[in-house]
């Protein structure tokens, strides 16, 4: 990189230009990485926590894709489910969004029903009492362990307050799933159902045949967080969003790329004349083009880290780890790195004949 | 012999035939002297450069460099072969813009896979050698255009060539300035034992060169015959 190095230092203001332009597509992209992931915290991390491998939904009609809200399991589905080979539990889960109040404060809250004694239940989760969220608790004005909420038309004692689990965008009240049938139900008898069945089942376990036995269409907790339609949506618009920011990034690293290799195929003549290798050419121009990425694409990263650590404490669903601020930053060099790799092999091309001015 | 060109013959598309730029062309260049290539403009003598510094192949003949037959040899070994054994002055400077004065000579070091700054040092005798001691950090934008072309005869010499090709050196300069560039040219070719082929229009040079050849529609009209 022995010319690369003196170009960059040379042309400062053109690599200065290109690298800020690097660094504001890795900020936003890294901002959007945040905000994708707190956003996705929000709508599944309830789902994601379960201690399973994979939910049983109720098996959909007619090739339609399993649902949350659509989906409804008799006590017979869990109970098939548990007499399957390699599932070690087969736990009911009963999910409903609905209102919760607490003296005069009220929230949306999703109410997470599971049996108490279960392996899934919070601790301290017991028949006519709910473990809240912080965030549920927090939003029906601070309730503590020993008050009461009113869920639906039950009145419930608050057990504790712990985990920061939320569903569909609302904080989760976890209550015992006798609780949670009556919650919708005006009757006295409410029907023995759940929305899925939580599995926890080893490689051997035969899920087809446990589908069949049960009546139910398995998925793994990855496949079914396509079975929140909120999640589905947002998640694939911004996936969309950072998607196209990658191609702009890759495209402008391009352009840029081929503009500066083609203003230099004069000093890419003379190199050759004098008995630079193609080989040599082309690592020197990567080489820089990768320079550039990397404190480009740095820079943006510390920023973007920077700006999400100032922001995720607050009310915005922001989410500042390393896979959402490094693997972007990645990406960019890795797109990048190709957009500029397509540009300067027109280096292949440039003719050292040239460096000698007219030669015919 | 250093630089021999035998029964060279190349020619280019035109239209919908060829023109022939070297007609079965013939030099021998024995090291430490100096052939001149006189000649009107269009009458190969670009050309001629062009073959001996591999960067043409020819229709036919041979070109043997160092001893060494290039018609055999891949792209990537006549650029080897440039960088070991061949020194290009081209008629404009064409120095690279980022680079100073110092390190027009040090890339070529670098090119052949030596550590440029272990190399230094060679770059400035050699800067020293044609009077630019003191410009080894300026940038080709803050020198003049003989300077320019003098830091152009360093970086061909720097990597020891044993064939020097000099295209036009002293067109862009004035009489005094090309004056100087030749007594230059003259002195490394002995000193340093290259064989060395300038092509120029200025008949005044001739009086220095060991032998002079005038090319015509791309035939050599005093080739001497080639081995």
């Amino acid at each position: 990189m022995f010319v690369a190095w003196r170009d960059l230092r040379f042309a400062k203001g053109r690599f200065a230009l290109m690298g800020a332009v690097v660094v504001l597509i890795t900020l936003l992209v890294g901002l959007l990485s945040g905000l994708t992931s707190g956003l996705a915290r929000e709508n599944v991390s309830a789902v994601t926590g379960l201690p399973a491998t994979h939910l049983a939904f109720a098996a959909p009609p007619g090739g339609q894709e399993v649902s949350f809200t659509r989906s409804q399991v008799p006590e017979s589905a869990w109970r098939a489910w548990s007499g399957q080979p390699g599932v070690r539990s087969a736990r009911p889960v009963g999910i409903r969004t609905t209102d919760a109040a607490a003296g005069e404060r009220t929230a949306a809250v999703s109410v997470f029903g599971v049996e108490p004694a279960g392996g899934l239940a919070p601790r301290g989760l017991a028949p006519g009492q709910v473990v809240l969220s912080e965030k549920a608790a927090e939003e029906l004005g601070g309730a503590k362990a020993g008050g009461t909420v009113r869920v639906g038309r039950l009145e419930l004692t608050v057990a504790a307050v712990s985990g920061t689990a939320a569903y569909s965008h609302t904080p989760v009240v976890w209550a015992d799933l006798r609780d949670w049938q009556r919650i919708g139900d005006p009757g006295t008898s409410p029907e023995a159902v759940a929305t899925v069945v939580a599995l926890d089942a080893d490689g051997s376990a035969d899920l087809a045949a446990g589908d069949r036995a049960a009546g139910t269409t398995v998925r793994t907790i990855a496949e079914a967080l396509g079975a929140i339609g909120s999640y589905q949506a947002e998640n694939g618009s911004l996936q969309l969003m950072r998607g196209f920011l990658f191609a702009i990034s890759a495209l402008v690293i391009g352009a840029f790329f081929t503009v500066w290799t083609i203003q230099r195929s004069a000093d890419v003549a003379v190199l050759k004349a004098l008995g630079a290798a193609t080989p040599y050419l082309l690592k020197d121009a990567l080489g820089q083009a990768v320079v550039l990425l990397a404190a480009g694409a740095g820079l943006g990263t510390a920023l973007a880290a920077g700006l999400g650590a100032l922001i995720s404490g607050s009310d915005v669903p922001f989410v500042l780890d390393a896979p959402t601020v490094l693997v972007p930053a990645a990406v960019m060099i890795a797109l990048g790195a190709a957009g500029a790799a397509l540009s300067v092999r027109r280096i292949t091309a440039v003719d050292p004949l040239t460096a000698l001015g007219s030669a015919r | 012999m250093t630089l021999l060109l035998h029964d060279v013959t190349l020619t280019y598309p035109d239209g919908e035939s060829r023109l022939t730029a070297l007609d079965a062309v013939g030099l021998e260049v024995p090291a430490g002297t100096l052939t001149a290539v006189v000649g009107p403009s269009g009458s190969g003598k670009s050309s001629l450069l062009a073959v001996a510094a591999t960067l043409v192949t020819p229709d036919s003949g041979r070109v043997v460099v160092a001893g060494r037959d290039t018609a055999p040899m891949s792209a990537a070994q006549k650029s080897a072969l440039r960088r070991e054994h061949i020194g290009i002055v081209f008629q404009q400077p064409n120095l690279l813009a980022s680079l100073t004065a110092a390190e027009q000579l040090q890339v070529m070091a670098h090119l052949s896979g030596r550590p440029a700054r272990q190399l230094r040092r060679r770059a400035l005798e050699l800067l020293d050698a044609v009077g630019l001691a003191d410009k080894a950090d300026k940038r080709p934008h803050q020198l003049s255009g003989g300077q320019r072309q003098r830091v152009n005869i360093a970086r061909a010499l720097m990597n020891e060539p044993t064939v020097l090709l000099v295209d036009e050196p002293t067109s862009a300069l004035d009489h005094e300035r090309g004056a100087a560039v030749l007594d230059l040219l003259v002195t490394l070719t002995r000193e340093r034992s290259t064989a060395t082929v300038l092509v120029t229009h200025d008949r005044a040079h001739l009086e220095r060169m060991d032998r002079t050849v005038t090319m015509t529609d791309g035939r050599l009209a005093d080739p001497v015959a080639a081995a």
